[in-house]
């Protein structure tokens, strides 16, 4: 009882966040109806029994890359009437890519259902929660027979991140930086020294 | 070695237990502080509080309605209007200030020739409404005759300095 | 709890209860035991920070309203319940007041998955605190939401920097979580507790092992991850007045608030149970465990809050570049490499928990 109303609940909200998405006017909005759709996606998972990835999804894309997605469009300055003007013009293309998206994913769907070989029901696959947490399973699975691909994925992140540094990082010539450690290292003796000076005669 | 020692410091943090202590110990030493509703500070004679208007001894007002208080207020916080009395003397038909214009700065009470409007050692006089703070000529007698004897004593104090 | 409460009706009012409704009943009662006197910590937490910073200083500290000044914080908070509601005439209204209730809401909800004692815990997830971890993340929506809605450059360049401090020292907490939960070798917050038991020699809790400086860096990370002073840029309040807080006024500031402050106590819990061994007497001996363990945990939270109120009396505040230096110059290369040698040291010395 309670289960079927949170799945709705969960569902029917992610539907129309993700609707609101793509036709509220302001972007801002836009990006706060994503967030609320990755986190009403979360308590899907959390109602599949994949806490882990429920968890991981919140943390990781509301937590860390939403924010820098609300971030970018929140220092835009976009004309928003100027935003629109072009919508009648991309119409007749976007829709035909959506129509395109769906197509292929309704034949997924159907493939799924036409093989017979699949598994058919998915909850097989997942091994009882009395036997291993969830994320035990995900471990054991993921660091055994995928460990390679796992490994790569990460590698791949990591090439990215690098990449993306060297090319947004640039020297500047005669900008001064604070060198803290040489500030801290500095000692009494380095600044000035005592010097015992005779009258009359100068240093 | 210098090097060792300084990165001790660092990893260590040595200035910041160092720091943390000292914080510590303070909090045990006696307070600085007065225990300000229950105990209050000294205040000079001269110290420019409340506004309050005085009268001699015998009753009668002092204020002649001059306006010199009027003229040298910097924040024009006072008004006055004056009329002849009954007895024939000048007085003030209405005297107010607006404390939440006045800046305190005592310059009524320097430019008054008969000690009538004076700033007396009453620093408590918070409100709740802004309408309170609209003082007038009822209100500043008032103030004169709960403080006179500290605003005499402050005054007496004071004179021969002056 | 939902039996007990079935018992409860049938023995008082001789009514039996639905079970989904008894469900729904113990939840709620259940969610009502914590976040009530979770609001009178609150208070009260304010309190003692105010008395603790103003020791430090020499000051006396809130000391007229109620014996000792203990109601200073709900005279505050009546004051600011009676305050008129400011909305700004530019301000986007529905996300401008729904940023401060955010705020507070995720500061409750993350008390769902502490436990108080063996057993003792709203909700037992499986991956408790990766929930933790996931609520203090969303925390940053409340002030970057409000720093936006508010239109005002003030607050949007507090929100910014908010927003910018908490992502980063989010990371370098996540990699203390990871040193941490491979030596428990759970996700439970009930199990992680449970795994520090006699955790050296004789010791509960992690804090007497190597996990020591990851202990400090959890607790600096707290500081950044909860705008406390030293870290408390976002609301600066000599450079850019109170930050995203400031066209906020009466309950919408209060919620801003509480949800803070509830925020600090939710870290303090979590630095106790974490490292300080929850629940659990200080020293694995037999006679402490007498005393009931929530009373060890409160403790715990307790010196924890003053470690807090003690840090903002000492440390001057840091400039902003310093601040993200230490969060990814340091803290981040740090953490990382005490992974590395906590996944070394538990693997060569064959400890890995099962």
């Amino acid at each position: 009882m309670i289960y079927t109303f949170c799945f709705y609940l969960f569902a029917t909200v992610t539907v129309f966040s993700g609707i609101m998405v793509i036709s509220s006017r302001n972007p801002v909005h836009s990006v706060l109806y994503l967030i609320l759709a990755f986190f009403n996606s979360a308590g899907l998972f959390v109602m599949l029994g994949a806490e882990f990835v429920a968890m991981i999804l919140v943390i990781v894309y509301v937590g860390a890359v939403a924010v820098l997605f609300i971030f970018v469009v929140m220092m835009l300055d976009i004309d928003y009437s100027e935003m629109r003007k072009g919508f009648q013009k991309y119409l007749p293309i976007g829709g035909l890519i959506g129509f395109l998206l769906l197509a292929e994913l309704a034949l997924v769907g159907m493939g799924w259902g036409l093989s017979g070989g699949v598994v058919t029901d998915p909850a097989t696959a997942i091994p009882a929660l009395t036997e291993m947490s969830n994320t035990e399973a995900l471990g054991s699975l993921l660091y055994t027979k995928y460990v390679f691909l796992f490994q790569m994925a990460g590698l791949i992140l990591l090439v990215a991140m690098i990449g993306a540094i060297v090319l947004t990082h640039r020297k500047r010539p005669g900008v001064k930086k604070q060198n803290i450690n040489k500030q801290v290292m500095h000692r009494r003796s380095d600044a000035y020294e005592i010097v015992k000076v005779k009258p009359g005669q100068g240093i | 070695m210098l090097l060792l020692k300084h990165a001790a410091r660092t990893f260590l943090l040595s200035e910041f237990v160092k720091a943390m202590w000292l914080t510590f110990r303070y909090m045990f030493r006696p307070k600085a502080t007065i225990n300000y509703p229950y105990e209050k500070g000294h205040l000079s004679p001269r110290f420019r509080g409340e506004h309050a208007l005085r009268r001699y001894p015998n009753g009668e007002e002092r204020c002649i309605a001059c306006k010199l208080c009027e003229a040298i207020c910097p924040a024009q916080a006072i008004v006055i209007e004056a009329a002849v009395a009954d007895d024939g003397s000048r007085r003030t038909t209405r005297y107010d200030i607006d404390m939440t214009k006045c800046i305190y700065c005592g310059y009524c009470q320097e430019a008054c020739p008969v000690e009538a409007i004076v700033e007396g050692p009453n620093f408590e006089f918070a409100t709740e409404t802004r309408e309170e703070l609209y003082y007038n000529k009822e209100k500043l007698l008032k103030n004169g005759e709960m403080w006179e004897q500290e605003i005499a004593t402050n005054i007496k104090l004071d004179a021969p300095y002056r | 709890m939902a039996d007990l409460l079935v018992e409860f009706f049938t023995w008082a009012f001789g009514v039996t209860l639905v079970p989904w409704f008894a469900t729904l009943l113990g939840i709620v009662v259940g969610i009502l035991a914590i976040v009530l006197p979770l609001l009178i910590a609150v208070a009260m937490s304010v309190y003692m920070d105010r008395k603790v910073w103003a020791g430090m200083q020499m000051r006396r500290g809130p000391n007229v309203v109620g014996p000792w000044g203990l109601m200073q914080s709900f005279a505050d908070g009546l004051k600011l319940f009676l305050k008129e509601t400011i909305i700004p005439a530019s301000a986007n209204k529905f996300i401008f007041l729904l940023a401060p209730a955010l705020t507070f809401i995720l500061a409750l909800v993350g008390w769902a998955v502490i436990p108080f004692g063996d057993g003792v815990v709203l909700a037992n997830l499986n991956v408790g605190i990766l929930y933790l971890f996931a609520m203090s993340s969303l925390g940053v929506y409340g002030i970057i939401l409000s720093g936006w809605a508010s239109n005002s450059r003030y607050a949007f360049l507090g929100a910014l920097r908010s927003s910018a401090q908490m992502v980063s020292y989010e990371v370098s907490i996540g990699f203390v979580l990871v040193t941490v939960l491979m030596c428990a070798g759970s996700l439970n917050l009930s199990e992680i507790v449970l795994a520090q038991k006699n955790a050296f020699m004789g010791v509960n809790g992690y804090w007497f092992t190597p996990l020591f400086p990851m202990l400090i860096v959890f607790f600096i990370s707290a500081l950044a991850e909860t705008n406390r002073p030293p870290f408390d840029l976002p609301e600066a309040e000599s450079e850019i007045v109170a930050g995203y807080q400031i066209e906020y006024s009466s309950m919408a500031f209060a919620l801003f608030f509480l949800g803070e402050y509830a925020n600090i106590i939710l870290m303090c819990a979590m630095t106790s149970i974490l490292f300080l061994g929850g629940w659990l007497p200080p020293v694995d001996w037999e006679p402490l465990y007498i005393i009931p363990g929530w009373i060890w945990f409160f403790g715990k939270i307790i010196f924890m809050f003053f470690v807090f109120a003690w840090v903002k009396a000492t440390v001057p505040r840091y400039r902003y570049d310093q601040l993200m230096r230490l969060g990814w110059k340091v803290f981040l290369p740090l953490s990382l490499l005490w992974v590395v040698l906590t996944g070394l040291f538990l693997l060569l010395t064959d400890k890995i928990p099962a």
